[in-house]
């Protein structure tokens, strides 16, 4: 069910991976196999932050993996991404998201926006294996960001941050944190702007860790600051931009997200094909019965869409025309595909795919956040249907 | 990884795209109604290579690739799905088979009038009694001499009330099952060959479809398609090739009331704003943008495998499966959409929808698509 490998051509559509792009996504599965998921369920259940694997994601340098290599990053394209987004979060949604936060919503912002200065300062530490956080969500502000009432006032040299996000991945493990604030209440939003602050600044405290449905060993907290000083020089972009910013860069984290949720959908295909080839039923392997195949041929054909829209999305070029337009589609697509993937895999494996022994009952917990988070499916199809009604 | 298509298949998708909306979409309607087969528009479409758009020039063809057969394909059906079917049929059924398994007589004698669209093929496997379950067919060939003797019925012939040649699946022993299907190339006008009305449908009403009954009817073994015993294997061949060019046809049905709707909302008013400031229907339009997406990827992607692997029936069932399951929820919408004018024959909405369903259907069933998904995916991986 992966793609083939094939010489490209030089012209025209080509649906194959590079070499590159397949020693990439062999390397990760290997590991993901290997040495995350062993303890994946022990880890699910104490909700246990996976260190030492994400040390070694670090080490293999897939945490800040887009970055230029100038600033110490590997200058990885966003299909090469997806790809490692897919691997880790189809033995392990928790690292997808870690890794994904870290690569897409943190890095990304800061090397596409951030001065020179600020690049060579904070983004050697996140290539290297440091975690990234991003703080725009607030508990009035969910879908409605650009209504966000974090305020940052300029104090001499430095910005004073003061208010509450929540829902933020990686809280407390972040070495630095994107976060968006008011910097003019009268402009709207036009009056928000963009700060990498340091994980360990002062005034900022990590609120108690969240009970989440799923994605257990990622760590989620809401963050609060209170008179927390920011230097000047780590504004991103210009003061103002920050909505600008924080939109673009959840058009390219969309795809992260889908290549979570298409890793997800790839691994409740793979199990509801090995429980029912395994499953004995009025005598034989349940595998044999059609209303099992036709619903594996089902979650089998989605699969495929949803690859066929995220490497899609995800090999465009950035920023292009339709770019947003695509991200949202794949996100969109590909997440409701998951869940309902999830769901069909769980029917299949029946009363034992409602018991936690089973990898099926995890993902089922671990799926839903995708058609939430980054966007929720609903702001997916506005997105889209402005692009669409905006032509 | 690049889905972005070359300068020549942008220029083949404009010059096709011109002619469906100078030539071939002003008569959809009209032929809809009234059933009539667009026999001119085939000769027009010959002309310009598309009656054998990947069959290769030497025998009349335009030589073109897999992608570009899509191109066509998705281009006509989006101005008339009956013409998208009749030169679907044209290309995947009867001329693929006869340049993959045809002897270089037939390749000059049958291949090439039917590339150049001088002559129409049509495909005649289905029969009464013999549906999804192929291989149960009936038809009989029995060896006389230089020639068979062909007797059976065979039912649902997409072009058969005007083809000149047709692509028929015959036993020479039933007791082998699909082992004894042979294939045959016959011309119409061979005594024993009769054909029935034009089938009145629900869509693609214009394309042709009719009984062929066969009564002693003498073939040369000349023209047998490959050996005794391949027909089978010829005809799974062909459909895994039908099946993407079945899957195009259902992107452009579904692109085209796509289209209508996303028009339609932008000039109906009601409660005093556009249709399309409502945002339960921009919902639907993003649903149906980013599946009529997923639906063409899946097709370009089993296009692009057939030209670079050995089996693609896998993605072309996948195709198959998800394009016809969209064009029908597309359609569905977009009539929505339009609300009570969708439902008259005012708008062309209407015939989409009707033309959409067919798709579910016909080259392999959504249940037939889901068995070959399921074999491939549970047994061979």
């Amino acid at each position: 069910m992966t793609t083939a490998t094939l010489p490209s051509t030089d012209e025209g559509i080509d649906f194959a991976l590079s070499e590159d792009q397949e020693l990439v996504r062999e390397t990760v599965r290997r590991f993901a196999e290997e040495r995350i998921a062993p303890g994946e369920a022990e880890r699910d259940r104490a909700h246990e932050v996976p260190t030492e694997i994400l040390a070694e994601l670090g080490e293999l340098g897939l945490l800040g993996m887009m970055v230029g290599e100038d600033y110490g990053g590997g200058g990885s394209d966003p299909l090469t991404y997806a790809l490692v987004i897919e691997e880790l979060s189809r033995l392990s949604p928790s690292v997808g998201v870690m890794a994904s936060v870290t690569n897409s919503v943190c890095c990304w912002p800061i090397d596409r926006f951030g001065s020179d200065e600020l690049k060579r300062r904070v983004l050697p530490a996140l290539a290297g294996g440091a975690l990234g956080g991003f703080a725009l969500t607030e508990p009035g502000a969910g879908s409605d960001a650009g209504s966000l009432a974090t305020r940052a006032v300029r104090n001499g040299d430095a910005w004073v941050l003061d208010g509450e996000k929540a829902w933020i991945t990686n809280a407390g493990l972040a070495r630095w944190y994107v976060v968006l604030a008011r910097t003019d209440p009268s402009a709207g939003k036009r009056g928000i702007s963009a700060f990498v602050v340091a994980g360990d600044s002062p005034g900022l405290a990590v609120g108690a860790r969240e009970e989440k449905v799923g994605l257990r060993s990622s760590p989620t907290s809401g963050l609060t600051f209170t008179g927390c000083r920011v230097p000047a020089a780590n504004l991103l972009g210009e003061e103002g931009e920050g909505l600008k910013i924080a939109l673009a860069t959840l058009d390219h984290s969309r795809i992260g997200v889908a290549a979570q949720a298409l890793g997800i959908h790839q691994r409740a295909v793979e199990l509801a094909i090995a429980y029912a080839r395994d499953r004995v039923q009025f005598g034989v392997p349940i595998a044999q019965h059609q209303a099992i195949r036709f619903q594996i041929a089902e979650i089998a054909t989605t699969l495929a869409a949803s690859r066929a829209l995220t490497y899609h999305a995800a090999s465009v070029p950035e920023g292009g025309k339709e770019a947003g337009r695509l991200a949202s589609q794949a996100k969109l697509y590909a997440s409701e595909a998951a869940n309902r993937a999830v769901w069909v895999s769980q029917q299949i494996h029946g009363g034992n795919g409602y018991s936690e022994e089973y990898e099926i009952a995890r993902l089922y917990r671990d799926v839903r956040v995708t058609t939430i988070y980054e966007g929720t499916s609903e702001m997916q199809r506005l997105v889209i249907a402005r692009k669409l009604l905006s032509r | 990884m690049r889905i972005e298509l070359s300068e020549e298949q942008k220029l083949l998708q404009e010059t096709v795209r011109r002619f469906a909306e100078e030539v071939v979409r002003p008569r959809a309607s009209e032929i809809d109604e009234s059933g009539e087969f667009p026999r001119e528009f085939f000769a027009q479409a010959g002309e310009l290579g598309l009656a054998g758009v990947a069959v290769p020039e030497e025998y009349g063809g335009a030589g073109m690739d897999a992608v570009s057969y899509c191109l066509v394909i998705e281009e006509i059906s989006r101005a008339c799905a009956s013409s998208g079917v009749i030169l679907s049929v044209n290309n995947s059924l009867v001329c693929d088979p006869i340049v993959k398994f045809g002897s270089e007589e037939q390749k000059r004698e049958v291949l090439t009038p039917l590339a150049q669209g001088k002559k129409l093929g049509c495909f005649a496997l289905t029969e009464p009694g013999a549906g999804s379950d192929a291989a149960a067919l009936r038809t009989t060939a029995r060896r006389e001499g230089e020639d068979y003797v062909l007797d059976g019925n065979k039912l649902f012939i997409t072009n058969g009330t005007e083809a000149d040649v047709a692509l028929v699946f015959a036993t020479v022993n039933r007791d082998l099952r699909h082992k004894g299907i042979t294939a045959f190339l016959v011309d119409s006008d061979t005594p024993g060959y009769s054909r029935g009305g034009h089938e009145i449908k629900l869509g693609v009403n214009a394309s042709g479809t009719t009984e062929l009954s066969f009564q002693d009817m003498r073939v040369p073994a000349s023209r047998r398609l490959g050996e005794e015993g391949d027909g089978f294997k010829i005809a799974m061949a062909a459909l895994d090739g039908g099946r993407v060019g079945i899957a195009a046809q259902a992107v452009g049905i579904a692109q085209a009331a796509f289209e209508a709707a996303l028009a339609y909302v932008q000039e109906r008013e009601q409660f005093g704003k556009p249709l399309a400031a409502l945002q339960a229907v921009q919902f639907y339009l993003a649903d149906m943008s980013t599946e009529i997406d997923a639906g063409r990827l899946l097709t370009w992607k089993a296009a692009w495998a057939k030209m670079h692997q050995k089996r693609y029936s896998l993605e072309a069932a996948q195709a198959k499966l998800y394009t016809s399951e969209m064009a029908q929820r597309v359609t569905s919408k977009a009539l929505q959409l339009h609300g009570g004018y969708g439902y008259t024959r005012e708008y062309n909405v209407e015939r989409y929808f009707r033309d959409a369903r067919i798709t579910e259907i016909y080259e392999g069933t959504t249940e037939i698509q889901k068995m070959v998904v399921a074999d491939w995916v549970i047994n061979r991986t």
